[in-house]
């Protein structure tokens, strides 16, 4: 992993999760899993940010927060949707309020499973992600 | 009169892992007023049991919210049986009271840590989360799950735990007693943090009697109230006493949550020194007919869970009522007169989980 050209930052919003999710992504930062030795960063600024972790799904409340927060963020960035309610709606998927996965707002660049998702799979999922960003920088930097 | 002011704080902010929104009123830094709103959550799983039979409705009910999922089902089991009169094996009841006080440890280590960082002491925040792992292990080698186990069901549990793991628990218990002194000592011990929360955020017993406060909110200020005296599952063959303060402050908050954690592995050994032997489920027939409501104590405090069925196999109705939507009132009325820097410790001291409020 030493290809990065600078410490992903990662920002993370619940949509309407159950928490489950939120807590496993917390998880991740503390001394059990520890993502920081990475340089992986948990800011709460969407200017720091380079991959948006979004957990949950999307509803009509939410819809201009989780727009809002990805507008903010500079390019190159990704998108990361964590949890199955944040790839389809999961059990809650026949709610009234719940209309569906995040990539009905946001082009979703990886899906991470799960119902919780595991530290694990999570910390796997940043991985791909990190490897997608490295992608759009290069294609940036080519247009120049 | 000073210019008011009106700041937004949330959905989005650095100290809330959930979008929960406050209209704060400032008159230069003092709150004068602050207007919640919510709905950023809310996903309406109360209607769901139109479309899923009473049997299936655990697994949504245990996802209202991913801290205090295991006592949810719990609570939704027990309405349930009570409606249809099942007898549920004493072994499984003293299961069920293991796995509620496991999640109430890793539910106040997580809050506690949270707070931590909500007044900058990362450190504390990373060695509370680090004692946290040694909860989630263990329920995921019990339960079955480290945040949605999905253990309960009607008519008992789904997974027992033999002899031997029993006894690891009860060998790992001392090393958690000890790990968590050492940890909650740091917090209530050092004097930065005491000058971020004692006399901040005081909410008087008698306020806090008429506004409705639970659990730890409630107790902080002296008021009695802890469902677990009340006996349901196996608490009423254990014997122990709530955790009061009487200051009302946010430190005596914080300090009810770090006793407490001491209190819930005392009551996990008692459970396993008395669990009997036997079956952990009944068989269930017919369906729910009547009406219950169930009360059990979650980490953040009272919950109630009234159910209906007309005798088919889906209930007519289902509510909730979670801890933190009774103690927002109290939350509102703590924050007048405190300063902005000091909303934050405030906000994190009631413990709020937004995604149970909102369902």
């Amino acid at each position: 992993m030493s290809y990065f050209k600078k410490s992903p930052w990662i920002i993370h919003y619940d949509g309407s999760s159950c928490n489950g999710c939120d807590i496993e992504v917390l998880a991740c930062l503390t001394p059990m899993y520890d993502v920081e030795r990475f340089g992986i960063v948990n800011t709460g600024n969407p200017k720091h940010a380079d991959i948006f972790v979004i957990t949950g799904s999307v509803n009509e409340q939410n819809i201009e927060v989780v727009k809002n927060i990805y507008h903010q963020m500079p390019n190159p960035k990704v998108v990361v949707a964590v949890g199955i309610c944040a790839t389809s709606g999961g059990v809650f998927r026949e709610c009234y309020n719940v209309m569906g996965g995040v990539d009905k707002v946001l082009p979703v660049d990886v899906y991470v499973p799960g119902c919780a998702a595991r530290p694990e799979a999570i910390i796997d999922g940043i991985v791909k992600a990190i490897g997608i960003l490295e992608k759009k920088r290069k294609e940036m930097d080519e247009k120049g | 009169m000073q210019k008011r002011i009106v700041i937004p704080f949330g959905p989005q902010h650095p100290v809330l892992p959930e979008p929960i929104h406050l209209d704060l009123v400032l008159e230069d830094e003092r709150v004068v007023d602050a207007i919640p709103s919510i709905g950023y959550l809310h996903r309406g799983l109360e209607k769901l049991v139109d479309k899923r039979e009473f049997p299936e409705y655990v697994y949504v009910i245990e996802r209202t919210c991913g801290i205090c999922s295991f006592i949810h089902g719990l609570s939704y089991c027990q309405a349930v049986e009570e409606m249809m009169k099942i007898e549920v094996p004493e072994r499984a009841l003293f299961l069920r009271t293991i796995g509620s006080e496991y999640s109430r440890l890793h539910s106040h280590l997580l809050t506690l840590g949270c707070l931590a960082d909500g007044m900058g002491f990362e450190n504390l925040f990373m060695g509370f989360w680090r004692v946290r792992e040694r909860v989630l292990n263990r329920m995921e080698e019990s339960l079955g799950g480290r945040v949605i186990q999905g253990t309960c069901k009607v008519g008992g549990v789904r997974k027992d735990m033999d002899g031997e793991m029993l006894e690891r628990m009860k060998a790992e218990l001392d090393v958690l007693d000890k790990e968590m002194k050492e940890m909650t000592g740091v917090l209530l011990r050092d004097d930065a943090v005491k000058y971020r929360m004692k006399g901040i955020g005081v909410l008087p017993k008698k306020d806090a009697f008429e506004l409705g406060a639970v659990g730890p909110t409630g107790r902080g200020s002296g008021v009695r109230i802890d469902l677990r005296e009340r006996g349901y599952a196996a608490y009423g063959k254990i014997g122990f006493e709530p955790v009061l303060e009487t200051a009302g402050d946010c430190y005596a908050r914080t300090a009810v949550r770090c006793r407490e954690l001491l209190l819930s592995t005392r009551i996990i050994r008692q459970c396993i020194g008395k669990i009997p032997d036997g079956p952990i489920e009944t068989k269930v027939t017919g369906n729910p007919n009547g009406e219950y409501a169930s009360r059990v104590e979650q980490p953040r405090g009272e919950a109630v869970h009234y159910a209906k069925g007309d005798g088919g196999r889906y209930l007519k109705r289902f509510r909730i009522r979670t801890p933190t939507f009774a103690n927002i009132p109290s939350l509102v009325h703590m924050l007048k007169g405190y300063e902005l820097a000091d909303v934050p410790v405030i906000i994190m001291s009631i413990d709020p989980c937004i995604s149970c409020t909102e369902r």
